[in-house]
């Protein structure tokens, strides 16, 4: 490259004294150089886009490997996790924006399809009376109900995710302790990021004019907290640690059951592990 | 104050943050043009390149549509970014594993490839001006010469050299910029609506078919404003140009319908419900029907019954408006029918379109309009006719 650029450099020297044929050369060969450039850049390895660690006082992100556990059944649908998260991370409170939310599944007797709504189903918000507060309505007390359970959702964090891949900046990217994060400072907002994930776990947040979604809280694992929504889940439905610490309540979690992901074709290789989820939840 | 997003109605069921479409009408608009960039393109070469003297009098022309299509098709990207001014990040500092990265570079490499051709076609024509003109439009030619007055025999053969190299170049480079476009859309595996390898060369086609069928509108029009005969052999061999590709268009996107109804997988209830329901208007009846159907067969009928003269230049120019039509509800009905139906596979979207805001159908008016308001004046500027006066390659 460098080589190349002092070629450049004596070619524009040389171009004070030459015609405008010479100069059209020169454009072909300033072109070319360029594409060598371009190739050079595309073979350099991924992670040079993550070479700064945060400046977090006493946070070492190499000596972490964060992971999030759902037991879904235990989840009772309270949906404390969705306020906690919204109030802790400054989520806009309508009902169309969701760092964390939680699926209500619920098959009637008779019937073979299931029921799924959330918190922007038209009569969930009715039932909440008014933004920031969340409430499934109590729609199925008339029914006969065969099997219902609750499924919390969040971002999964992928160990390959695919939002990651298609940013072309480089504004969102995988920390060596596991999350994935946005920095929205560079975000350009074309929500490329938000087409690509697969779990809809990204939204665009218009009142930063960037893509925002679940961090695990970062701002709160990094100081030895638990994320919000874990914090306040009071069946203990979500399960957060590290799991580089045998001994943590993640780390049991996934000893002791047999977990399954979401989309597990897709490729992304998720890190929100489940147990206890049903054929439908996707 | 403008709302701050619009919630989408939806059926079954989606995950909540998607009831807030991410990709608007703009986003359609912006294929659309590139299409139509690489389509013209496409025509210029068939005379730059292969020689087809047949298509001399719109090889020029061709190339000016190009250039003018490709200077507004960033516009539709920049309004939809949240964060305008930080558009030219992805060229400053891109993050190369995504394929978006590579557009500022693309349509950079292009925009020069289209001015620097435009320029070589047009320097006689520059030349002319700047000795004869005085005044405001003298300076403007006189800068435009970039201080080259050689029009002698042996600076015309550089010059066309230059002009079949960069065509040339410019093939692969202006498919490559389309089929790009269809590759942001088929790469992504999160909706199965997008995700196909066939994406890119359906593009392609619709783009090559959108092209032809502008230049052929364009053409018939600037012969009608110019009060001068339509080249029947030029309008012939568009004709034949249009039919052709239409052909390779339609079936690479019947296959690809047919290969996601056949594969089946998860989430084809919901699909086949979009296609049966929602669809039935946009798709099956404008796209299909009118826009595709009707102008084939149209096409089909004058060119095995070899019709002549006038009889071939309405019916073409009527089957071409309607392949603009067809092709614009196709980008529609890939960009907004993908985000139609929920990544769940459980549920349908609708999208709303507003009519007066910065991602709107007025804005998409203007940009599809833009195009052509530059063209009107750039053949003031650069006369691409034969009669003009410019001396020919």
């Amino acid at each position: 490259m460098t080589q190349e650029g002092i070629a450049v450099e004596d070619k524009a020297t040389e171009l004070e004294e030459a015609g405008r044929r010479d100069f059209m050369r020169l454009f072909g060969g300033v072109l070319g150089g360029g594409g060598i450039a371009l190739v050079a850049a595309a073979l350099l390895p991924e992670a040079a886009a993550v070479a700064d660690k945060p400046d977090i006082p006493g946070y070492d992100w190499n000596k972490h490997h964060w992971s999030f556990g759902v037991d879904a059944t235990k989840c009772i649908g309270c949906l404390r996790c969705v306020e906690a998260c919204k109030v802790e991370n400054n989520v806009p409170k309508d009902p169309h924006h969701f760092r964390t939310w939680v699926e209500r599944y619920v098959t009637l007797e008779g019937e073979e399809k299931t029921h799924i709504d959330s918190q922007h189903d038209p009569v969930n918000i009715e039932a909440a009376g008014a933004d920031g507060k969340y409430r499934f309505a109590n729609r199925y007390k008339d029914a006969k109900v065969d099997k219902a359970f609750f499924v919390p959702k969040l971002c999964n964090h992928c160990t390959h995710p695919a939002c990651v891949q298609v940013c072309p900046v480089g504004a969102t990217y995988k920390t060596e302790d596991g999350a994935v994060l946005i920095d929205h400072t560079m975000c350009i907002g074309c929500q490329y990021c938000v087409q690509a994930c697969p779990y809809g776990a990204r939204f665009f947040n218009e009142e930063i004019q960037a893509t925002d979604k679940c961090t695990w809280c970062y701002h709160r694992i990094t100081k030895g907290l638990n994320p919000a929504c874990v914090e306040v889940c009071p069946v203990s439905a979500r399960v957060f640690g590290d799991r580089n610490d045998k001994q943590s309540p993640i780390s049991i979690f996934l000893r002791n059951n047999r977990v399954t992901v979401l989309r597990p074709e897709s490729g992304n290789a998720p890190n929100v592990f489940y147990v206890g989820i049903d054929k439908e939840v996707s | 104050m403008e709302t701050l997003f619009h919630a989408a109605p939806f059926t079954g069921y989606v995950y909540p943050n998607e009831t807030v479409i991410p990709w608007t009408v703009l986003i359609a608009i912006y294929p659309y043009l590139t299409g139509l960039v690489a389509g013209a393109f496409t025509m210029s070469s068939l005379y730059q390149v292969f020689g087809m003297e047949r298509f001399k009098p719109v090889a020029h022309f061709a190339m000016l549509t190009s250039l003018c299509c490709m200077l507004i098709v960033p516009l539709p990207l920049l309004l939809h970014l949240g964060q305008p001014t930080r558009a030219l990040n992805p060229v400053i500092t891109p993050h190369i594993t995504s394929a978006f990265a590579i557009f500022g570079y693309a349509a950079g490499f292009y925009v020069i490839l289209l001015l620097l051709e435009n320029w070589f076609v047009f320097r006689p024509h520059i030349v002319a001006q700047a000795k004869q003109r005085k005044g405001p439009l003298g300076w403007f030619y006189r800068i435009l010469t970039l201080g080259s007055y050689d029009l002698s025999e042996k600076a015309m053969h550089y010059d066309r050299k230059w002009i079949f190299a960069l065509a040339i170049v410019g093939i692969p480079g202006a498919h490559g910029l389309h089929g790009y476009v269809g590759f942001v859309f088929g790469s992504l595996k999160s909706r199965e609506w997008w995700s196909s390898d066939l994406m890119p060369p359906i593009f392609l086609f619709s783009a090559i078919i959108s092209g032809v069928a502008l230049l052929i509108v364009l053409y018939a029009a600037s012969c009608r404003l110019r009060k001068i005969p339509v080249d029947q052999d030029c309008m012939k061999g568009m004709t034949y140009t249009l039919w052709g590709f239409m052909m390779f268009a339609l079936l690479l996107e019947a296959v690809e319908f047919a290969s996601l109804v056949y594969r089946g997988r998860e989430g084809i209830e919901v699909i086949l419900e979009y296609v049966a329901g929602p669809l039935i208007v946009p798709f099956w009846i404008i796209q299909i029907g009118i826009c595709s159907v009707i102008p084939v067969s149209w096409l089909t009928f004058m060119i095995w019954k070899g019709v002549k003269g006038n009889a071939l230049i309405s019916g073409t120019v009527l089957s071409a408006l309607l392949v603009l039509v067809g092709v614009l509800m196709m980008r529609w009905n890939v960009v907004i029918g993908g985000q139609e139906i929920a990544k769940t596979g459980k549920g349908l979207l609708t999208y709303h379109m507003p009519f007066f805001e910065r991602e709107s159908a007025v804005t998409a008016a203007i940009l599809l309009i833009a195009p052509f308001v530059l063209l009107s004046v750039a053949v003031k500027l650069f006369p691409p006719w034969e009669d003009s006066g410019v001396q020919r390659d």
